[in-house]
């Protein structure tokens, strides 16, 4: 029997209106992802890997087509109904951290639990949990204004793992570190991936980052040019 | 709920430096507004108790002929006592002139019952005094007239029948009053001494009612209870409380205005922790909830904060007083020289919850701005 794609795109358009004009950003894109694929979107710049990623992320919505996630259909779910699947299910990991300034890293890991109603003792385990597998344990109670990019990026991958998620979401993770902290952070997650079978989703142009995925997806002017396994 | 607060919390006490500026000026206005507020209480209760005790005691009752506020009913607005005239202290005026090192001053004599207790003039000094006409004056009149305890002075004043006398008073004492209405230009005297010198026995102008009084209807006499004669001091405080809380308006507005101000600027600013906060699984309704919690979080701050350097404050000045420059002393309203501030629960309460309640809604206004946020533009830090 063949298992359902966790991530199902339909014949997904977007399109923005730019001075009176319809300008698409994505056109008619196709693409299916199985649970614990390591995989990325790989394009030049203005090619719509973000707006890719956002849509199967519930930020956003589709223009035309659908886009399936865990089964759910994107264009359907309430504010609410996405914010709870972001919430559970999809961890982000954005190209500039976006870690929570007066937060704590402990605290900005800790909050996808926070609004998920754990207790207090669950959440610490969980939070030391996620942060040993990135290797800042002992950086639990620093500001991000004291963490370098590399840690900072660390943490940000703790925080989208913390929950267990099912999917997540990588927008150009590398683009900010330099060679030896982006290895250091592809491996992180390819550890995890291989480990927990998260399936990860990577945008980016970053040479580095395709010697790791198992799959490339290129995107070109918002169309699938080409979608590949990657020979390791 | 819960969750909003306790993050609220950690924002601003993660951004100390705003925090502290915003709570430190609403805490500021918000212990001025009590602070005013109690002084304004404090002197009503002083002005409306001195004034009693020194002036209206249960009330007056008023020849229908004699208007107070007006001198020139003086000559002609007294009449013979009723008969009936339990729990009446009479009162008689007479207009006439003194002069100290020669200047001439027109004043007003108040005979009264040197035995009276209704009132606090210290009228038992002129019945002990061995002098042939003791008087007692205020502090106000002393000082304009130059005059001082045991000074003698030339008066003038004419009798029933219109003729000129004159006489030598002598100064037994100068009584210290806040009450100006019984001291600027008024000479108080023996009741009996007073009508011996105008040949109108018996008579008054009108009379301080005590606790005996029945009220009875009395034929070309009216009756002005307590209540109606503190109407005018309460009146002007009143006036007064109205045009200062124009300043606890614009005290608050400021305050007001650094928390809506926070706010716009927080939204603006804060896009990206925004757009994270919605990536993370949080609604929008909930961000929108905890930017205005962090509001009104400012003016729980500030009431703690407030009560922190406010209570010793408020205590001191308890004790201490708010000293009334001597020019506001003139202003013809009993105002005594230190003012007690008086502390009402109802004003605390009050203003209390007009901060709260202001501080959520300024902050609210712009939260809901939240609401409408693209997620995907907010997360890239696009000023929306
Ligand atoms: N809100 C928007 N309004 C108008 N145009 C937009 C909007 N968002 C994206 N676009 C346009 O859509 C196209 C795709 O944008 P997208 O951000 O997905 O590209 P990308 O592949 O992620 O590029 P980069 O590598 O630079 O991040 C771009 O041309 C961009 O200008
Ligand atoms: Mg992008």
């Amino acid at each position: 029997m063949k298992k359902e794609p966790i991530i199902h795109v339909k014949n997904v358009s977007k399109s923005y209106p730019i001075a009176g004009k319809e300008f698409m950003a994505l056109k008619q894109i196709d693409l299916s992802l199985n649970e614990g694929e390591f995989a990325g979107i790989v394009g030049p710049s203005g090619s719509g890997k973000t707006t890719l990623l956002n849509i199967i992320g519930s930020l956003d919505k589709p223009t035309q087509g659908d886009a399936f996630v865990l089964n759910k259909d994107i264009k359907a779910l309430s504010h609410n109904e996405a914010a709870s699947l972001r919430n559970y299910h999809i961890g982000f990991i954005f190209q500039v951290f976006n870690l929570l300034p007066v937060y704590t890293v402990f605290e900005n890991v800790e909050f996808a639990l926070l609004l998920q109603n754990n207790s207090a003792k669950e959440r610490r385990e969980a939070v030391m949990r996620a942060l040993n597998w990135v290797g800042l344990t002992d950086h639990a109670d620093k500001r991000p204004d004291k963490l370098s990019g590399g840690e900072s990026q660390r943490v940000a991958i703790a925080r989208a793992m913390v929950k267990a998620p099912k999917i997540v979401l990588a927008d150009e993770p590398t683009a900010n570190l330099d060679s030896e902290n982006a290895h250091e952070i592809l491996k992180t997650m390819k550890k995890l991936n291989q480990e927990l079978g998260t399936t990860f989703l990577f945008s980016t142009h970053d040479e580095k980052v395709m010697g790791y995925l198992d799959r490339i997806i290129h995107l070109r002017d918002g169309k699938i040019e080409k979608d590949e396994k990657n020979k390791l | 709920m819960k969750l909003e607060l306790k993050l609220a919390f950690r924002n601003l006490f993660g951004s100390r430096l705003r925090t502290l500026l915003n709570v430190l000026v609403l805490s500021f206005s918000f212990v001025i507004i009590i602070l005013l507020n109690s002084i304004m209480d404090g002197w009503n209760q002083q002005a409306q108790k001195d004034s009693i005790e020194w002036e209206f005691g249960n009330g007056h009752l008023i020849n229908e002929k004699f208007d107070p506020l007006d001198p020139y009913t003086i000559l002609d607005g007294h009449d013979k006592m009723p008969e009936e005239n339990i729990g009446l202290t009479p009162i008689l005026e007479r207009q006439a002139s003194i002069y100290p090192q020669g200047r001439m001053m027109s004043v007003v004599l108040k005979g009264i019952s040197s035995e009276q207790e209704i009132l606090k003039l210290p009228t038992k000094i002129l019945k002990e005094s061995k002098e042939e006409f003791p008087v007692i004056i205020g502090k106000r009149l002393a000082e304009s007239a130059k005059l001082n305890k045991g000074d003698r002075v030339q008066v003038r004043w004419r009798d029933s029948k219109g003729t000129y006398d004159a006489n030598t008073l002598s100064i037994t004492e100068v009584f210290d009053s806040n009450v100006p209405n019984i001291d600027n230009g008024k000479i108080w005297i023996d009741i009996n001494k007073l009508w011996g010198m105008t040949n109108l026995e018996n008579e008054a102008s009108y009379f301080v009612v005590d606790d005996k009084f029945k009220n009875p209807e009395l034929s070309s006499w009216n009756f002005k209870s307590q209540f109606a004669l503190l109407k005018n001091l309460k009146d002007l405080i009143n006036q007064k409380k109205t045009a200062q809380s124009i300043v606890y308006g614009l005290l608050l507005a400021i305050a007001l205005l650094a928390i809506f101000d926070t706010q716009i600027l927080s939204i603006f600013r804060r896009q990206k922790e925004i757009g994270t906060y919605i990536a993370l699984g949080m609604t929008r309704l909930r961000v929108v909830r905890l930017f205005t919690i962090e509001g009104s979080v400012y003016s729980v701050l500030a009431l703690i904060v407030g009560s922190i350097y406010g209570v010793p404050f408020f205590i001191y000045m308890s004790e201490t007083g708010f000293p009334i420059p001597p020019a506001d002393q003139k202003m013809g309203i009993a105002l005594a020289e230190v003012i007690y501030p008086v502390y009402g629960l109802k004003l605390i309460l009050m203003t209390v919850l007009t901060v709260i309640i202001s501080a959520t809604i300024v902050s609210y206004l712009p939260a809901r701005k939240i609401a409408k946020l693209n997620p995907v533009l907010a997360l890239k830090g696009k000023k929306q």
